[in-house]
């Protein structure tokens, strides 16, 4: 039970620390904030590396696998948009 | 639990995520923001690849090289005025991603989950199921920002009823999956043994997962998608964190619940921007009983002038203040626009842009689209500040912009009754570019192009937009 509870903790304090950095945002900002907000949840590609990582049986592969390429498409592909989005606001 | 070294760069990519976010939230610093999270990303990944004995690197790589190319191409070449439809289908994968991590530790338990203890077999069934529904409501809200699925609430009588029995089953059925005696109790009622269950009722709740994500947002407005997207992300969020539970993975939990919370925030302020609160996006339909306003269009009076008309008007003010709404963008007449802005500037007119907070298709999309036609982000004024300037205001032209202008909001008995509107009526003179009278998204007529002070400059945008830069300049 130690362990679940440690994993508790961090969910809620992160949870917290979330509410708090993006508590203040200009809606200039909302959408690239979405953007990039939206290729963090990619993080979901470290479960699916450690799950491919040592699979054995066809169908746990096939799902990692599959899970690999839709999160590394969410990461990439939204770390990219969200720059090409920032980089245009400029002040003059 | 991984080796320190990997425990210990999972902590520095923690901080980095987090500081990332809060830079964000600025203007000058959400560059290096976004490029410190993408940092935080890459570390993750490659300390998670050195620190585990990979089996086939083949499939590994290639599947990572497969997903950066294609989120490498749609990111890279896709059209600005597309931005919501695309982060919904990004968020679809992550959530997606999600569903099939927690798939495959299913199959690796021997599609016997509560032989894996009761925490770990709850946060299976719940990764499983925020991510497949997080998979398939994107993908609902791409298909209507897109045009494939229609735009419009979709209803069918009983369907709160039909969404709750089809919640409370996969309760039941995720229940029966996670602990031994739930599936002990359940499995005689479907003639099978507890063990036995396991495999077809992980199917059921993620066939049921799926058709919920499908239900929950098919009945939503098109105009109401990006809420919709901004909550779903927040979904994704969370199925990341849950899976972080699944795995016993620090780096999981920290970035998925970070996103979580940021995601609800930002839901919160689009909501707060539309006036109109969750639940009502939620199960408000909206967008069907807007129809039954009032039509008293055509019927009234309106004053209307071609290009070189509103060019002297526009050219002979002290200050402008350009309203765009998604008319503009639909056009692409912003860059047109952008050149207007400059001939005028250069005639010494002070002209700046009243951004609502909601126009566009997203909340913050026009200050993107605008940004994109070189526009200077300290021109853009928030709605609180525009509306304390149109006192002042010589001229306000608005682009393609309708219901973030109409003055029924200040009335109560109106179905926008209550949502922040700019107060351009209050401008000396207003000049309305737009393709006809006919109403916006809520659906209802405008009293504001039947002002005496108001000018209607009727046609398509890009085309107005090109005949009143030729003007300006010889006006």
């Amino acid at each position: 039970m130690g362990e679940l509870l440690i994993l508790l903790y961090i969910f809620v304090l992160a949870t917290l620390a979330g509410r708090e950095v993006i508590s203040k945002v200009p809606p200039t900002l909302h959408t690239p904030l979405m953007s990039g907000a939206n290729a963090i949840s990619g993080i979901a590609i470290i479960g699916a590396l450690m799950v491919t990582a040592a699979a054995g049986q066809l169908w746990v592969k096939v799902l990692g696998t599959a899970g690999i390429v839709m999160a590394t498409i969410n990461v990439v592909g939204g770390f990219m948009v969200t720059d090409r989005m920032l980089q245009m606001f400029r002040k003059r | 639990m991984e080796n320190t070294i990997t425990q210990i760069v999972y902590l520095i990519s923690a901080v980095l995520f987090v500081s990332g976010i809060k830079l964000l939230s600025s203007p000058a610093t959400a560059r290096s923001g976004n490029a410190r999270a993408s940092l935080a990303m890459l570390l993750a990944i490659v300390v998670t690849l050195l620190d585990h004995e990979i089996l086939n690197w083949t499939t590994v790589l290639a599947a990572m090289a497969a997903g950066a190319v294609i989120g490498g191409l749609l990111a890279r070449y896709i059209e600005m005025t597309a931005m919501p439809q695309l982060v919904a289908v990004f968020n679809g994968f992550g959530g997606g991603a999600s569903a099939a991590v927690a798939a495959a530790e299913f199959v690796r338990a021997g599609g016997n989950s509560p032989s894996l203890g009761v925490d770990v077999g709850v946060t299976i069934v719940l990764s499983t199921l925020i991510g497949a529904v997080t998979f398939s409501g994107s993908l609902i809200a791409f298909g209507k920002l897109q045009g494939i699925v229609t735009g419009k609430p979709v209803t069918f009588p009983l369907q709160k009823t039909f969404n709750g029995l089809l919640f409370l089953l996969t309760l039941l059925v995720g229940a029966s999956l996670a602990h031994v005696a739930v599936a002990d109790a359940v499995a005689p009622l479907v003639g099978m043994g507890g063990l036995e269950i396991s495999g077809p009722f992980f199917l059921t709740l993620v066939v049921a997962a799926l058709i919920l994500g499908v239900l929950l947002v098919i009945p939503i407005g098109g105009a109401d998608m990006p809420v919709v997207v901004s909550l779903l992300n927040s979904y994704s969020g969370i199925a990341a964190a849950t899976t972080g539970f699944v795995l016993n993975n620090y780096i999981l939990i920290i970035a998925g619940s970070l996103v979580g919370a940021a995601g609800l925030i930002l839901t919160q302020l689009m909501c707060k921007a539309m006036n109109r609160s969750l639940g009502n996006v939620a199960f408000g339909a909206f967008g069907t009983e807007g129809q039954t306003a009032k039509a008293k269009t055509g019927e009234r009076p309106v004053r209307d002038v071609d290009a070189e008309q509103a060019a002297m008007v526009l050219a002979y003010a002290g200050s402008v203040a350009v309203v765009p709404g998604y008319g503009l963008a639909v056009a692409q007449a912003q860059h047109e626009l952008k050149k207007v802005c400059d001939l005028l500037e250069d005639r010494g007119v002070i002209v700046r842009f009243g951004v609502h907070p909601v126009a566009g298709r997203m909340p913050g999309h026009m200050n993107v689209l605008l940004a994109e036609a070189d526009v200077s982000y300290d021109k853009l004024l928030d709605l609180d500040d525009i509306n304390a300037e149109f006192d002042s205001t010589d001229v306000v032209l608005i682009v393609g912009a309708n219901d973030v202008v109409n003055p029924a909001a200040r009335d109560p008995d109106s179905v926008i009754a209550g949502m922040p509107i700019l107060d351009v009526d209050k401008a000396r003179t207003v000049i309305v570019m737009k393709r006809s009278l006919s109403p916006g998204f809520a659906g209802i007529d405008n009293d504001l192009f039947y002002m005496d002070n108001t000018l209607m400059f009727f046609g398509d945008a890009r085309d107005q937009m090109t005949e009143l830069v030729k003007e300006v300049r010889e006006a």
